[in-house]
Parts: structure tokens; sequence; C-alpha cells
């Protein structure tokens, strides 16, 4: 079902919990191969699309939820800003979809993720009730922050139906510092070196074997200074490239674009300086793996092995997400990391406050035993 | 507030019995000449002594704690240091006040992954004391950050002049530990920067008490920017100024901090501090830079251009750390110089988009002479956080109704305008009946069922931030409009 407007949200709602059907929340359909393999009517949100304000000096642009990602993109960058969490998505992905997924790039490790951006909405709950939180400015403490929840849900607590985005100026430069060939211990404390200096590293990444990249955003002066400061402070490490056009490089990062396709994708969330420990037994197992966050994620391609990698997260206090995968690994091995019993317990408990009836439950995260 | 509970009330000894045998020793307060100093908080308007305060010193305490008054059906009110200005830890005559004063230690200091597990008694400006030395900070820096501690910056998601580029605490903390109402000990996020599941940290950060009681966070701290310069800036009127912040930031430029001050509140600084605020501006802007020398230089040069493009009359750049300071100096005492000027001020704290600026001070003005009480406004102008200051005296009769009327419209008109009612400041008591000028019942009832969630029996805060307490078995029904379910015609099993 394609909804025009917030009423026909409602409308679909309603019609479900009477009819005591589930539904399953979807923007670009550009995440479905995230979770088990499922069979549940859809509500498609992608019809409820276009921006409704965009005010450059405020910093704020409000959008329908089912806006493409790339129409925003596309009109931020007219005038000169961007979203600093840097979203991605395959063609059709939506920005309602990149915030219920709370997808972020490579900038997420100094500019925040998803969840730092959005700041306020309008959705329509499990109960087919219209619901308003956070607002249309930049700062705001009124009320519960309920965008912050809505970030990441997944579609398992309502149906957004409006968004409204912090955006921020786009840094008129950007080069990237590229060393080649450093091994992964030296990889890693390059990047956890560059962060610790004040020289407001946008990105850092590690392509094992490759190159290691740091991204420096901002005016030309700023940015020649902070290059001299790396290059000095990170000598140790050998005279890096500066790259105009690393373009290329950084999308292979992205998503873990890089990696095998013929085996699962992990994406593991890690506290970096633990990361490289966490990993080696999965490496060991026969994985590869790209670095993104200053080492903070890890995307890794690895056959089988499940338990070995969420214990793997576990121990570095990280966790692990199945991102992709056969239809038959997915049935059987949770997309998201299992919590500890008492927040999961509470977590059941507030989708229950948004979905009584567990309408939008529909077993894609294989943990609801208790929905109606 | 909810009405005492007269059968609670009536066990008190019993209560404080039982509490000071999970918290022995000095931890338990219930002599009535003790109690006083706890009996308000930043809102020094609203005071009520607590039924006692516990002190406890440790997370088991707390949990036990937490788990007797649950079962004992007692009220909790948690509190900090006491500095919050919206009454979020003012005390309920049935209630246990929870103090959290003895968390004090910082646990761990990781520069490697650059964050702090602290306790949430540890002061804000204590954590960049810890951390300062190796050339590092904790951003957020609410202007009471002296004395306010993390775990109250968390409760209240606390914000400061550098949040436009820094962001306010949520955007700052990492995770928590936090105790439920039912004693239960559970950690959300940690030392990684996302977490699995519901993004549940992100509500207890801002939930003023309701939701929990944080016992342990881990921050962010960032490496301190080389160098920080300033431009102190007058204009001939609040519209030029406010052009030159639009501007400034349609050039693409986000500053560290950009503070605006209107003609009254650059007077009563002036006259408190003496650090050669002009007087013949109607607006004053400061605008701090940081980054390294070469950024601070260049971006001083655009924003001077695009001040003297909007009419500005003085310009001073800050030619060390000292003329920067004093550039500051008046605007963060700015609330004591106007506690100078009038016996009393009643500080609020709206957001509003800033191309509304112009007019929302003129509606003020208007206000000013309706209500007979002169206004002073400081504004984070880079984010449209105002805090207009009304200056009022309580020992004249009605002077602080008319001072909190006052206050009231100015906050709906903040909303009227596309604003929030607060900023920074929290909701608590202060702001709690004008919720409705914001949000719908079926938003605030959306926001209830949260707190339910985490506190069915509604024993964590109440009274504060909803303007009525529904019980939550009413909030878990299906709602019903006006008598008829959704689609009556359809069946239902």
């Amino acid at each position: 079902m394609t909804p025009q407007n917030t009423k026909e949200v409602c409308e679909i709602i309603g019609q479900a919990l009477a009819d005591g059907e589930k539904l399953e929340i979807v923007g670009g359909g550009t995440r479905a191969q995230i979770g088990a393999p499922r069979e549940i009517p859809t509500l498609c949100l992608a019809g409820l699309s276009g921006i409704l304000e965009y005010d450059p000096a405020e910093l704020v642009l409000t959008a329908r939820a089912g806006t493409p990602l790339a129409e925003i993109e596309a009109a931020v960058a007219e005038r000169g800003q961007g979203l600093a969490f840097e979203p991605y998505g395959a063609a059709g992905s939506t920005i309602g979809g990149v915030l219920a997924a709370g997808v972020a790039g490579a900038r997420r490790v100094s500019a925040g993720g998803a969840r730092d951006h959005l700041l306020g909405f309008e959705a329509v709950s499990g109960r087919g009730e219209i619901f308003r939180a956070g607002a249309k400015v930049v700062k705001n403490v009124t009320g519960y922050d309920l965008p912050k929840l809505l970030c990441g849900s997944w579609g398992r607590l309502a149906a957004l139906t409006e968004v409204t985005l912090k955006v921020l100026p786009r840094a008129p430069e950007r080069v990237t510092l590229c060393w080649r060939g450093l091994a992964d211990e030296p990889a890693f404390a390059l990047m956890r070196a560059a962060l610790r200096a004040p020289c407001d590293v946008a990105a850092a990444a590690h392509l094992p074997g490759e190159a290691t990249m740091l991204r420096l955003d901002g005016v030309g002066p700023s940015i020649a200074a902070r290059r001299d400061y790396l290059g000095a402070a990170l000598a140790a490490y050998g005279p890096p490239e500066a790259l105009d056009d690393a373009a290329p490089l950084w999308a292979r990062v992205q998503g873990g674009a890089g990696l095998t396709t013929e085996a699962p994708l992990w994406r593991l969330s890690l506290p970096p300086r633990a990361a490289l420990g966490a990993i080696a037994p999965l490496l060991a197992a026969g994985g590869a793996y790209l670095a993104d966050w200053a080492g903070g994620l890890i995307w890794l391609a690895l056959e089988g092995r499940e338990a070995l990698i969420r214990e793997a997260a576990d121990a570095a206090g990280g966790h692990a997400t199945l991102m992709r995968a056969p239809a038959e690994i997915r049935a059987r091995i949770p997309a998201l990391h299992p919590q500890a019993l008492g927040v999961e317990a509470l977590s059941r408990r507030v989708r229950r406050g948004f979905d009584p009836m567990g309408i939008f439950e529909t077993n894609r995260f294989l943990d609801e035993a208790d929905a109606d | 507030m909810p009405l005492p509970d007269q059968r609670v009330l009536a066990r008190r000894d019993e209560i404080i019995k039982a509490l000071r045998q999970i918290v022995p020793g000095e931890g338990v307060i219930d002599a009535p000449h003790e109690l006083r100093p706890y009996e308000s908080d930043g809102l020094t308007a609203y005071r009520q002594p607590p039924m006692v305060v516990v002190l406890p010193e440790t997370v088991e305490q707390v949990a036990a704690v937490l788990r007797y008054c649950k079962g004992q059906n007692i009220k909790v009110v948690p509190r900090g240091s006491g500095t919050s200005l919206s009454g979020g830890a003012l005390p309920l005559a049935d209630a246990v006040l929870l103090g959290m004063g003895r968390f004090k230690k910082i646990l761990e200091i990781d520069y490697e992954d650059r964050l702090a597990v602290v306790q949430p008694g540890v002061t804000n400006l204590a954590i960049t004391k810890a951390v300062e030395g190796e050339g590092f900070y904790y951003a957020p820096d609410p202007s009471s950050q002296i004395a306010c501690s993390i775990g109250g910056n968390v409760a209240e998601n606390s914000g400061g002049v550098h949040c436009l580029k820094y962001g306010l605490t949520t955007n700052n903390v990492l995770g928590v530990q936090l105790v439920t109402m039912e004693g239960e000990i559970l950690r959300f996020g940690g030392k990684a920067l996302e977490a699995p599941g519901l993004d549940l940290l992100g509500i207890i950060v801002g939930s003023e008490g309701l939701l929990g009681v944080v016992t342990e966070v881990t921050v962010r701290i960032l490496p301190k920017p080389e160098t920080a310069k300033a431009l102190l800036i007058g204009f001939p009127s609040v519209e030029s100024a406010g052009q030159c912040v639009a501007d400034t930031i349609a050039a693409g430029i986000i500053p560290a901090g950009m503070e605006m001050m209107d003609k009254p509140a650059i007077h009563a600084a002036e006259a408190f501090v003496q650090v050669g605020y002009p007087l013949d501006v109607e607006a004053l802007l400061i605008v701090e830079l940081d980054g390294p020398e070469a950024e601070c230089s260049h971006l001083i040069q655009e924003v001077e251009a695009i001040a003297r493009a909007n009419q500005a009359g003085m310009i001073r750049i800050s030619r060390d750390e000292a003329e920067r300071l004093a550039f500051w100096a008046g605007r963060k005492a700015a609330f004591p110089a106007v506690g100078r000027i009038s016996p009393d001020y009643y500080c609020m704290d709206g957001t509003i988009p800033r191309a509304k600026l112009p007019v929302v001070l003129q509606r003020m003005n208007a206000l000013s002479e309706q209500y007979g009480l002169g206004v002073a406004n400081v504004f984070h102008a880079g984010d449209g956080n105002l805090h207009p200051l009304i200056l009022y005296d309580a020992n004249k009769p009605g002077e602080l109704e008319r001072a909190e009327e006052f206050g009231a419209d100015i906050l709906r008109l903040c909303v009227e305008v596309g604003g929030v009612l607060t900023g920074e400041h929290g909701v608590g008591v202060e702001k709690r009946d004008l919720m409705p000028a914001m949000f719908s019942e079926d938003d605030l009832r959306q926001q209830q069922r949260l707190k339910c969630a985490f506190d069915p029996e509604l024993l964590l805060n109440p009274g504060k931030v909803f303007p009525s307490l529904h019980r939550c078995a009413e909030l878990g029904r299906m709602h019903v409009h006006r008598g008829a379910l959704p689609f009556p015609e359809l069946p239902r099993f």
C-alpha cells in the first residue's frame, strides 16, 4: 500500500488494526534484505515525497519522510550545505528509511550519526494516531527526545511521515591524506593518533594492505595548517600522499562495498582501541575487513562463525549487525545483536507503548516471542 | 504538584529507619534545619523541603533505595548539584530526595579512544580539568559548569555557549549506567560510537529525572583547538546584528560561539564588570572562532567583512587570550549583572527561528510595557536560543506572579513563531503547564507512554514535565475517538 498523505497512513494502520493484520513500514525498500525473510503487507511511504521547508540560514530542512535521499542532498548542495552525517543508500533510498535504519557514513566519527541530526518529526503510531515530537529549530530540550529513539528503530515504533533535519554548511574544500601499505597495527594507531590531534579530522579509514586515509574538510588555509601539523605528528608513519579525489577509495569503505559479496557481511561497532584485537580471531577464521570511524566501525566478510563474531564483539564492548547473507542464514541468525535481558525487556515495553498490538512486529529481527 | 500522600507521611519515621539500614551513617538527612538547603534548586521561586534526603555512595545503595521506595509506593526526586533553572530537582513533601553528590569519582580516562567514564556527581568543569593536561576538554559548557554535575547535565541535556558547533550533552555522551525505579541496574551505550537496538540512551539524556537514576556516565572528550579568537561587534539595531548572524552562517561559517546582547543587557554587564562594551549600540555580538591559527585568522576576516556589510559600528578583534576572555567576561556575568540592577530576575529559555528575532523582540517590548516589568536579553544567536531576563522585585506584592505571566507569554510567543519552550534549561515544574502550547494531547500521551515503560507507578520525579498525570493503565488503552473505535463497521476479534 502506498499512501499519499498522513491521513491515508492513519487509515491504512487503522484498517490493519481492525483486521488484526501486520504491516511492514518501508521507504525505498533498499534495505529489505536486512533481517529474516518475511512476507508481510507493506506500508510504503515513498508516496509521501517532497521538501516542505528549507531555510539555509536556519540550518533546518523539513521534508516528507518518503522524499528520496538524493533529492534532499541535491537541494542542500545547491545552497552549499549538506547532511553532516553523510547518509548513503542505493537508488530510491528515502530520507525516512535512512533515519529508521540509522545510516551514517565516514563523517560519523566527527559529526555524529543520524540520531544527532533529526530534530523533529511527525509520525503515525501503531495506534493509528498522528503525533509529533522534537521541533523545527536546532536547539530544543522540550519533552523526551523522541527523534533519537526513532532513529535506528527500523520501523518498529511508528511510520514517519515528516522529518526535520539539521543541515550544515558543506566544507568548501576537502583533502585526503593517504598512507600506502601500512600494516594493521600501525594503521589503527595512526588513525587514533590523528583523532587525538587538534586537527578536526573529519574521517579516518583503513583498507587493509592498501591505504590508510584521513580526510580534512574546511577552508584552504585551515586545511594547509592541519596537514602540516599531522604530517609532523605522524612523521613516524612516513609522508602521506595528498589526494584531491579520493572518492573512489572512500566509496569502497562505505557500507563495506569493497568486500567480497560471496560471504555474509557484518557491521561491527567497537571501541576503536579494542577493534583489532576483537577481530583477530575472525580474520584467522578467514574473514576480510574494512575499517572506518578511526577503527570504531568494522565491515567484515566472513562465512559462518556467527557465534564467534557476536562473542568477539561482545567481549570488546561492541556489537555486530548482520547486514547481508543468504535467506537461509537470515532466517536463523538475528540481524540485530542480542541485548542484555533487562534492556531487551525494557525495549519491548517501549515498543508496546508505540504499537500496543504489535502490528509493526514482523519478526524481521527474530526477537518477538511475545508479540501479539 | 501531586497532593502529598498522607499515608506515606504518617510512616515517615519508619521510612527513615529503613533508609538508614540501606545507607548508614550520615547518608540519611531528616532534621528539619538540615533539609532546608535542599528545599529548592536554581529556580528559587519554588520551595518545598523534602520528606527526607538520602545521599547514597554506591550503585547498590541507589538500587536498594529505589527498590525499597517502589515496594513501599514512595515517590523519589533525584538531584545532582541542584542548579536546575526549571525546578527539575524541586522536592516533594512526601518524597525521598535522592542526592547523587557523593558520586564524585572519575573512574577512567581513555585518551586513545577519547572518552572519560565518570560518576554522576563529578562537576562538568572537573571533567575538563582532569583531561586538560593532555590537551583535551569536555565540550558542553553550561554557564553553571563550575557547580553543575554531569549527572544533572545528562538529566537536563544541558547546553552552553558552544553547542552550535559542538552539540548539547546528548551529542557528547556515549553511554550511561542507569538504575530503574525497580532497582534494576542497566547499561545503555558504552565506549563504541553506536549501541545495538533502540536508542534508549537518546531518550534517557534529557529525561529530567523521570526515567531512572544515572549512576555512571561515559562522555566523549575532544582535543582542545589550537587557538580561539573572538570579535566584539556593535550594531545600530537588533535587526542588523541578526542579519550579520544569518549572513555568517549562510557564508558557511559555524562559529564556536555566537552570542548577542541587547541594550539593557549590555549596560548592566558593563556597569558590573567594566570590560569596555560600547554603550551607544543597540546590540552587541560576540563571535568566537576556534581551530588552527590560520583558520581563525582567515575566518575572522570573513566575519569582519560580513559585519561591516551589516552596518557594524565598533569591531574589536581579540589580540590575545586575555582580551578574548575580557570580551566574554561581560556576557558570562550578564545574569549576576542583571541581578545587580534589579532585586530579582527571572530567566527564560525559549528557542526561535533566528529570522523571527526582530519581531519577537518587538513584541517582547510591548509585553514589557503591558506588564510594567523590564527585560534584558542575552541570546545564543547562532542557534536561536533566547534568554530574556525579566526584572522584578519579589518583595512587591504581585510582581513575582506578573513576572511569571510575562515569562509564560514570552514562551507562548516563541512557540507561535515556530520555536520551542526550552532550548537548554528543561521543562521541569516551571514550563510544565505550557507543554500544551507546543504539543497536542496525543503528542503528550505518546511521550508519557515512554515514562510508563520505565516507571509504570509514576514514582520517579512526579509533577515535572507533564501537565497532567495520566495513569499508565489509562494510557495503555487503545485510544477511542469521540466514543467510537476507528472503522466501527469492521469486525473485531
